[in-house]
């Protein structure tokens, strides 16, 4: 068959969406022991969510970070399914060579003809610094069915908590340390990273952001992403007890706070339509208040340096992205007046 | 319309440049995923390759990419899936996509990858030098050489058969000098596809495919509990590569009728009392130089190596022991290397100590940046190292010739 027409169709996987429907799959896990993340870890709860979602007909592909190093250490895997490392830039590439594979050898007859997820994961260093050129490259092909997925633990975390393009405002890392003249090392507003990817690349149909603190929204999105035609982007923001400096008992709370406080938003954008889910939805479509950022930051080690005014900064920066921003998470900026009506 | 290459036909006795030979390869071994990223000279072969697929000739995946590194990672991981991939590069364009390069082998993967040979700019410089390629010598890949269009069809299909052999699983670069080579004709017989498919088995990964029928882990952490074992084992695929390829090479000959030495060519060598070494292109002046010379009774030889990695030893010290001194002619630097000379001089000297009779040696570099080497700098070449022959006496000055000012 022509390489201009053939497509390899998508898996049809059911979405859950609701969260007393994921036991009935409990047994069914393809992220399983031999790992050694850290207690708390919700990167790792993240890798067992999307491959429980994705299931046995899957290959995943996973960039150098902890996900790579602290999951994979040789004579163990926690991979049911098959699994591969690729550069820590290469996350796109791993995920279009992948799928290129498959589609050049099913349609050529050399392989069995079968719809296969392609999961290819980063972490931010891969996600918004790093691999940003591959990642882009790789929403770009249409005739590839492929799911990156950016876990952003907003560091460097594995090589030892420096800053990356995701980290927060004012964050403590070992490469911006609140020191005696300087109280703010860390300068940049957070990378607005899945929306960069879904503005920018206007012929991928899915892209979205998630949370481990609401798996069910989290595994519903992964499915949406792998089941959409074509390549498809998620971004999920991950607490990190090591990194942020907090006791491993709060990063289910920490990643509800996250969203709770309009920090984070959640939302999907299927085939040009934007859409707020969960808590967000509430926040933007209802009448759910934002809670104040002030008790997600203090719960952190990493933003202890932080004065009055450094939380003042924080929120009002949060506020002016709920109240300035033409959607709230997603475009920083709105429609101007024409300029023939200027005076 | 942008028509940078003209398309020529698939069969039989043609005019033909090195990249346009590589891309027939391609197709004649029916590649599954190709990835092409501009940068002068390698880029003609996609040139050539993509409008193969855009009329219908061959059938693959053919991703313009965002980068080389990019480029080299996408054929990579089309690799661990079973698919039979082609990509290349040039120069520094090489050198964006080192990282890959390295994991590549690390990986034990069957890349097949076309270096246009070209300077490393800064300053800026189009022209052929063997540095880029070079490069990776020590990671595992494969490097061979060829002269001519018609070699490329020799070399490129062995890159093929010897990459894709479970006891080697390396990848393998074909190394062309740029311009030279990549943009110059010559005539060539295509082999046919019957020819190539006897010659050239399905790519089989084997138990080290990725797919959901075979759920593995490749490439954890293994750190140094298991590295130095993981090394040794690829140093191992090295060693083997020399094997098969020795091996495959028969086939080669008796499906293609090719008489050819599988690693080294040797012209006017029989009563040669000198011959000047080189690789690539450097062959065309240095045959035309030595004619001439022998005209004037002057007893000059070639030994030309077709491959690099593997390193043909003891070919070499078996062939060059014949002779009273040997100049090693360089197209590539090696800054502050011992006797300062070249990256092939000082291989074929370490290749060399301990054999039974060592011939003097003498290394020149020359044609840096694609500057075109001349009739008169071979000949003042082989005259310094007859002079050494004549003095019996080593000349460890390693001359940079046509050199300026």
């Amino acid at each position: 068959m022509a390489d201009s027409v053939y497509h390899i169709g998508t898996q049809d996987l059911p979405l859950t969406r609701r969260v007393n429907e994921i036991p009935k799959k409990a047994v069914e896990e393809y992220y399983t022991s031999g790992h050694r993340t850290c207690q708390g870890c919700e990167s790792a709860l993240i890798m067992r969510l999307m491959a429980k979602a994705a299931g046995p007909r899957s290959i995943i592909l996973g960039s150098t970070g902890c996900m790579y190093v602290a999951n994979t250490t040789y004579y163990s895997t926690p991979w049911v399914v098959p699994w591969m490392h690729t550069q820590l830039g290469s996350a796109g590439s791993a995920a279009t060579g992948t799928a290129a594979a498959l589609r050049a050898l099913m349609r050529k007859g050399k392989m069995k003809e079968e719809p296969i997820n392609v999961i290819a994961f980063c972490g931010d260093g891969g996600g918004a610094d790093m691999g940003v050129s591959s990642i882009s490259a790789a929403l770009m092909h249409t005739q590839y069915n492929l799911l990156i997925i950016c876990y952003d633990n907003e560091s460097y975390a594995n090589t030892d908590i420096q800053i990356s393009g995701a980290s927060p405002w004012g964050a403590n890392t070992t490469f911006t340390p609140p020191g005696k003249k300087i109280r703010i090392m860390h300068k940049n507003w957070k990378k607005n990273i899945a929306a960069l990817y879904a503005v920018g690349h206007t012929k991928c149909n899915y892209v979205a952001t998630g949370d481990a603190s609401y798996p069910a929204d989290l595994i519903d999105k992964v499915r949406k992403g792998l089941k959409e035609p074509g390549p498809a982007f998620i971004h999920t923001l991950d607490p990190c007890p090591k990194g942020w400096d907090y006791d491993p008992f709060y990063s289910h709370k920490l990643g509800e706070l996250a969203v709770e406080s309009g920090l984070f938003p959640l939302w999907e954008m299927t085939n040009g339509t934007l859409t707020y889910t969960g808590t967000s939805a509430r926040q933007v479509y209802g009448s759910r208040p934002r809670k104040p950022v002030r008790e997600y930051l203090e719960t952190q080690g990493r933003f202890h340096h932080f004065i009055d005014e450094d939380f003042e900064y924080f929120q009002g920066e949060v506020d002016k992205m709920w109240n300035d921003w033409a959607m709230p998470g997603v475009i920083p900026f709105k429609l101007g007046e024409d300029p023939s009506k200027k005076k | 319309m942008a028509t940078a290459v003209q398309e020529t036909t698939g069969e039989g006795i043609q005019l033909l440049t090195g990249s346009e030979v590589m891309a027939h390869i391609c197709r004649l071994a029916d590649v599954d995923v190709l990835t092409a990223y501009p940068i002068r000279p390698y880029d003609t072969v996609m040139q050539y390759v993509s409008r193969m697929i855009a009329n219908g000739d061959m059938d693959a995946d053919y991703i313009p990419a965002e980068s080389e590194h990019g480029q080299f990672e996408i054929v990579k991981h089309a690799s661990a899936c079973g698919a039979r991939v082609f990509t290349g590069s040039s120069g520094v364009g090489w050198l964006y996509a080192m990282e890959p390069l390295a994991v590549t082998a690390g990986l034990r993967l069957p890349m097949v990858a076309l270096v246009g040979c070209r300077a490393l700019d800064d300053p800026g410089a189009f022209g052929t030098e063997h540095n880029d390629a070079l490069l990776v010598r020590d990671l595992g890949w494969m490097i061979n050489f060829p002269d001519t269009p018609k070699e490329c069809v020799e070399l490129g299909l062995l890159a093929y058969r010897v990459a894709e052999d479970p006891r080697v699983f390396l990848p393998c670069a074909i190394a062309m000098d740029g311009a030279f080579l990549t943009h110059s004709q010559a005539i060539v017989r295509l082999p046919s596809q019957e020819q190539v498919d006897e010659f050239l088995p399905p790519y089989d990964r084997g138990d080290l495919l990725l797919h959901p029928d075979n759920p593995i882990t490749i490439a954890p952490q293994a750190n140094e509990d298991w590295l130095m074992e993981v090394r040794r084992q690829s140093s191992e695929a090295a060693k083997n590569a020399y094997t098969v390829l020795k091996e495959v090479h028969a086939d080669f000959r008796r499906i293609f009728g090719e008489d050819t030495n599988p690693f080294l060519e040797e012209y006017m060598t029989e009563d040669a009392d000198i011959v000047l070494v080189g690789m690539g292109t450097m062959s065309l002046p240095l045959r035309v130089a030595i004619r001439e010379m022998r005209k004037d009774g002057q007893k000059v030889g070639m030994v030309r190596l077709k491959w690099v990695r593997p390193f043909p030893t003891d070919e070499l010290r078996t062939a060059l022991s014949r002779f009273g001194a040997v100049g090693v002619i360089d197209r590539d630097y090696s800054y502050g290397s011992p006797f300062h000379g070249g990256i092939l001089f000082n291989e074929v000297k370490a290749a060399l100590y301990g054999a039974e009779k060592q011939p003097l040696m003498k290394g020149f570099v020359c044609g840096l940046g694609g500057r075109e080497v001349l009739l008169e700098d071979i000949k003042s070449m082989s005259d310094q190292v007859l002079a050494m022959h004549k003095s019996g006496k080593p000349d460890n000055e390693v001359t940079w010739m046509g050199v300026r000012g």
